[in-house]
């Protein structure tokens, strides 16, 4: 009788339990899923927008945002990790015994009930034959114990293949080795500092000189994944840690510069390479390294590695030429702009913030219609806010160069209110010399009083019929219907016709408004270009399809919520690169660990253990022979076959 | 008596003269790469060219039939590189490549001999008729030559739209599809031959052919096989390791899943007659299981080693790494119970069918529903 096992006892039997460890491994799989369901370590605004303020909450308070580094979490790892310990401990000594060992101590009873066993009777002399029967095992690989029984009997006790055991050593440890690598370049150390108030996440926009002690993680920091980005020519030696919601400062113990970030592109427009050359300055160098990093080639200095991570924009100089879109005339004028600054537009109550938040030079976008075409470079755009006295913003997106769209040429510039939202695009028709001015002229042709008359006063002529009355009628007629569409656009002539049309002639109102409309914009087009002294616009279907785009976009630009359009003209380029800057102190356990693994795995699956008897007995002239292995499986048959034939010749 | 001649023979006196003829071949080969191409190649990929050598030498003489297929993929492939003289435009004009040897064509030979290969190992199994699967296997043979023939000449003709586009073809969903037919059509093969049953082809081809019928439709409805230049985070020697070690992986796991299908059948004493005994299925899958196992680690380790070269850390919790591991526990929790607690049967078996379903959403699912660092095979 077993006494019963003390509590203790029961605890540790669990935990090192097999039955303990794969339901680890399946908790450990199922919780891992969450996390890649779940964005991580996302910005929290961006949950509270898709989820709620509620279910965000929730989120949090069960570590769900950054599941892999939740206290749940590394308890199941530090479960895994004791109960991998445990079992090791616990099975290492029989392995070894097992690795070791010869059992013969196997008795002949118990050798006869063997699955694979056989006995032989030979007419040779038992003394020779157990010469030739070592000689043929130890040709086999088999080492083998010789024990002379007290009946008189001999019995050679045989093993080949037990570093198999030694597999189980190394894959288990191997578990422990790497779980011990990744907590060293886990955050525990962080963690157990914040919970005793010794550091603090911090979570203002300040610069990184005024964040305060609390927040800075020193230069003897044993492992960190910090990011770093610089502006070309500009140097630093910190870097930043995000942390949830904030992030911590971490000084280095050295200064970054760069000096020149590249792309370069493939034919195709994708990217081909991203280098950064780099300075690092440091007093205990007699001279500077210059190196250059790229994707996959980082550089290590004092044990951090230096990795390209991604890029933006360092304030690169952008020139415009701003139309005024609310002036009686047209106007436009140069205004620079530096991208992450501000600038300032109007005066008053009317006064704009311009934030410039970013430039791109390469933008790689499909625009073929059916969307199967090939995606290829449309050259740069900048993005930029407009805000308002109140602070409210619209973020604006402008291409520098005309897009082409369903074949024809647009100056396109996106416009939404807050950034959940799409772009919604405004597109103004490129001129035949590929320009904005056209548009614009026309526009302002379209606005003008005097303009708006001689426009009326000319398509009145050229009416058939020559009753002065009637023409003096129509050309009023057409003066109100230009006024109406400059004070309204589209929506403001419906609201006519709604009102002074019945019902059923509706239809055919609007259609006869819109080919007034037209021909109207088609002269007043005419007449902008005399005063800019350019010919008369071409008579096709060119210019029908520019006008009608056009009058489209003076339509969109009632909703384009400000009365200045950014035309970007010219831009001096200026890009920061983004650095993750890494210390890792775990690594080369993690590696020893991988190596464990697969050595170990490799010698559990391919080194197959066999434990082989042969009880040789004089007085019968018998010869018994069994098998065993530790895994019961059809090469186990094979070769006790195999060695039951060769016996069976060597005994004849 | 002598014990002497029943001892194994020492592994080097076991090579035959043809043996050694290969292994020559092999290393001229190599030695001819490395002095035309060594100028654009860094120490890690010399060392690989020269462990190609010395891997496909020991698996030719482990196993002859590789070494024929080598031979074989070898003159196919410098037949269609000769023919191009050095013009992409070739493989429309030139008979040759137009018909047998231009990537596109030798990879549709793949596609459609697999599909044949099918067929024919379910007749067989019908027939009961070694003949009919001595043919499929034959096929099976065809298909994995024209595939490597395919896959070998794409690595050359990405050379000829660009040096710098230049890349072995194992950089995006396409190109690792082919991989995954050809790889888990050799693990078969080997089975096949050391099991010495024909009779499982029809199922394994059955994974094989579910994605020579995505490479088709990624083919015509996608246009997804036109050669892509690499973008700057898969351009590094890692790939040349990490992918086919993955792919050795996933191979083994969807071959261990369908004779596990074949297992869950003979079990219900469907087709039990014409399928091996249940003691063989379960041993195959067993094997092919560690063999899986054994890869996808090592596979697993490559890529982190990978990761901190490439994204400052051997492991972000990115979704493919975490989807990796996911695998990973489900395979060793598998081999657990088979290995320490012996158990057998039903369950493991519907075990490895699951867990073709978990191996697909890793390699798959993931690129399609989720997004992280590792999206470079996007649907």
């Amino acid at each position: 009788m077993k006494s019963p096992a003390s509590l203790q006892q029961r605890v540790y039997e669990l935990l090192s339990s097999m039955r303990f460890a794969v339901s680890l491994l399946t908790l450990l799989g199922i919780a891992s899923i969450i996390g890649t369901v779940l964005k991580q370590n996302e910005p929290y605004q961006n949950y509270i927008i898709k989820f709620g303020q509620f279910w965000f909450e929730l989120f949090e308070l069960l570590g769900l945002l950054d599941v892999y580094h939740a206290a749940w979490f590394l308890m199941i790892l530090l479960f895994l990790v004791i109960s991998t310990s445990l079992c090791v401990l616990r099975n290492t000594p029989v392995m070894i015994k097992e690795w070791k060992a010869y059992k013969e101590h196997a008795t002949e009873k118990s050798l006869r009930l063997f699955s694979h066993y056989r006995s032989f009777n030979t007419p040779q002399p038992l003394a020779q034959v157990e010469a030739h029967l070592t000689e043929y095992l130890t040709g086999q690989g088999y080492t083998y114990k010789r024990k002379p029984l007290e009946s008189g009997d001999v019995l050679v006790a045989a093993k080949s293949g037990t570093h198999q055991r030694l597999g189980y050593i190394f894959t288990h440890a191997a578990i422990v080795v790497i779980c011990f690598g990744g907590l060293l370049d886990g955050n525990l150390p962080f963690k157990v500092q914040e919970l005793l108030g010794l550091k603090k996440v911090e979570t203002l926009d300040i610069p990184a000189s005024k964040v305060p002690e609390v927040s800075r993680l020193g230069v003897n920091n044993l492992s960190f994944r910090a990011n770093m980005t610089l502006p070309e020519g500009e140097r630093d030696n910190i870097a930043f840690v995000r942390v949830r919601d904030g992030y911590l400062v971490q000084d280095l113990p050295f200064t970054v510069t760069l000096k020149d970030f590249r792309i370069e592109h493939y034919p195709t427009g994708m990217p081909k390479s991203f280098e950064s050359d780099i300075v690092i300055t440091d007093s205990d160098l007699a001279k500077p390294i210059e190196t250059t990093i790229r994707v996959n080639h980082p550089f290590i200095y004092k044990g951090i590695a230096i990795y390209q991570s991604d890029f933006q924009d360092g304030g690169s100089k952008l020139r415009f030429r701003l139309w005024n879109l609310a002036a009686n005339n047209l106007n436009s004028n140069d205004i620079d702009g530096v991208v992450l600054r501000k600038g300032f537009l109007g005066e008053g109550d009317a006064k704009l913030t311009v934030e410039f938040n970013e430039f791109r030079q390469f933008n790689i976008l499909n625009l073929s219609s059916d969307g199967k075409g090939k995606p290829r470079n449309v050259g740069p755009n900048t993005t930029y806010k407009l805000r308002n006295a109140s602070g409210q913003a619209r973020e604006y997106v402008n291409y520098m160069q005309p897009l082409q769209l369903d074949g024809r040429s647009y100056f396109v510039s996106g416009m939404r209110e807050t950034v959940q939202e799409e772009f919604k695009y405004l597109r103004i028709p490129a001129d035949d010399a590929l320009e904005i001015t056209g548009f614009m002229a026309l526009r302002q042709a379209m606005r003008d009083e005097q303009m708006m008359q001689q426009v009326a006063s000319r398509l009145a002529q050229q009416a058939p019929g020559d009753k002065p009355a009637l023409k003096a009628q129509f050309e009023q007629s057409l003066l109100q219907l230009l006024r109406t569409f400059k004070k309204g656009g589209y929506s403001a002539l419906s609201q006519v016709i709604e009102t002074a049309v019945p019902k059923n002639q509706r239809e055919q109102a609007a259609q006869m408004y819109l080919k007034l409309l037209n021909a109207a914009a088609l002269e007043a087009y005419n007449l902008s270009r005399e005063a800019r002294h350019l010919g008369k616009a071409d008579d096709g279907q060119v210019t029908a399809v520019f006008i009608q785009d056009s009058l489209n976009a003076m339509n969109d630009l009632f909703f384009y919520g400000t009365p200045y359009y950014f035309e970007l003209t010219n831009y001096e380029l200026k890009q920061a690169s983004g650095f993750q800057l890494t210390r890792s102190p775990g690594q080369n356990w993690v590696y020893l660990g991988s190596v464990m693994l697969v050595v170990g795995i490799f010698a559990m699956f391919y080194i197959r253990e066999r434990r082989l008897w042969l009880l040789i007995k004089p007085q019968q002239q018998e010869v018994v022979l069994a098998m065993s292995s530790n895994r019961k499986n059809m090469d186990l048959d094979a070769d006790f076959e195999s060695k039951r034939q060769h016996i069976a010749v060597l005994l004849q | 008596m002598n014990t002497s001649m029943m001892a194994p023979t020492p592994f080097w006196q076991t090579l035959t003269k043809f043996d050694w003829v290969y292994a020559l071949l092999l290393l001229a080969g190599g030695v001819f790469s490395y002095h035309q191409y060594a100028g654009y190649m860094d120490v890690y990929e010399v060392s690989f060219l020269f462990g190609a050598v010395a891997l496909f030498s020991y698996l030719g003489w482990r196993w002859n039939a590789i070494a024929r297929l080598v031979l074989g993929v070898a003159v196919l492939s410098l037949l269609g590189v000769v023919s191009y003289h050095g013009d992409l435009a070739s493989s429309s004009q030139q008979f040759l490549l137009k018909f047998l040897l231009a990537s596109q064509s030798a990879i549709m030979w793949m596609n459609v001999l697999f599909v044949l290969a099918m067929l024919t190992y379910w007749l067989a199994l019908f027939q009961r008729s070694e003949f009919t699967a001595k043919v499929a296997s034959a096929l099976t043979w065809a298909a994995t030559l024209f595939g490597f023939v395919g896959l070998m000449v794409r690595w050359y003709e990405s050379y000829l739209i660009a040096p710098d586009i230049g890349h072995i073809p194992i950089s995006n969903l396409y190109e690792v599809f082919i991989l995954f037919c050809l790889i888990t059509s050799l693990l078969y093969l080997h089975y096949e031959q050391t099991f010495k049953t024909r009779q499982l082809g029809g199922f394994v081809l059955i994974v094989i052919n579910a994605a020579v019928g995505f490479i088709l439709w990624y083919t015509f409805d996608r246009h997804a096989n036109e050669i892509q230049p690499l973008v700057p985070a898969l351009q590094s020697y890692w790939m040349k390791i990490h992918v086919p070690a993955n792919f050795i992986g996933y191979g083994a796991f969807s071959l261990a899943a369908m004779v596990a299908g074949a297992y869950l059948l003979v079990q219900r004493g469907i087709l039990s007659s014409r399928l091996p005994a249940m003691h063989v299925l379960d041993d195959l899958m067993y094997k092919a299981i560690a063999v899986g196992f054994a890869f996808f680690t090592i596979a697993t380790i490559l890529g982190a080693m990978w990761a901190a070269e490439a994204w400052g850390g051997y492991w972000s919790w990115d979704p493919k790494e975490t989807w990796a591991l996911i695998v990973w526990l489900n395979y060793a929790a598998w081999l657990h119970l088979r290995l320490m607690k012996g158990l057998r049967g039903a369950m493991l078996a519907w075990w490895a069918l699951v867990g073709l379903l978990v191996t697909t959403f890793a390699f798959l699912g993931v690129n399609m529903f989720l997004s992280g660092l590792h999206s470079y095979g996007t649907l």
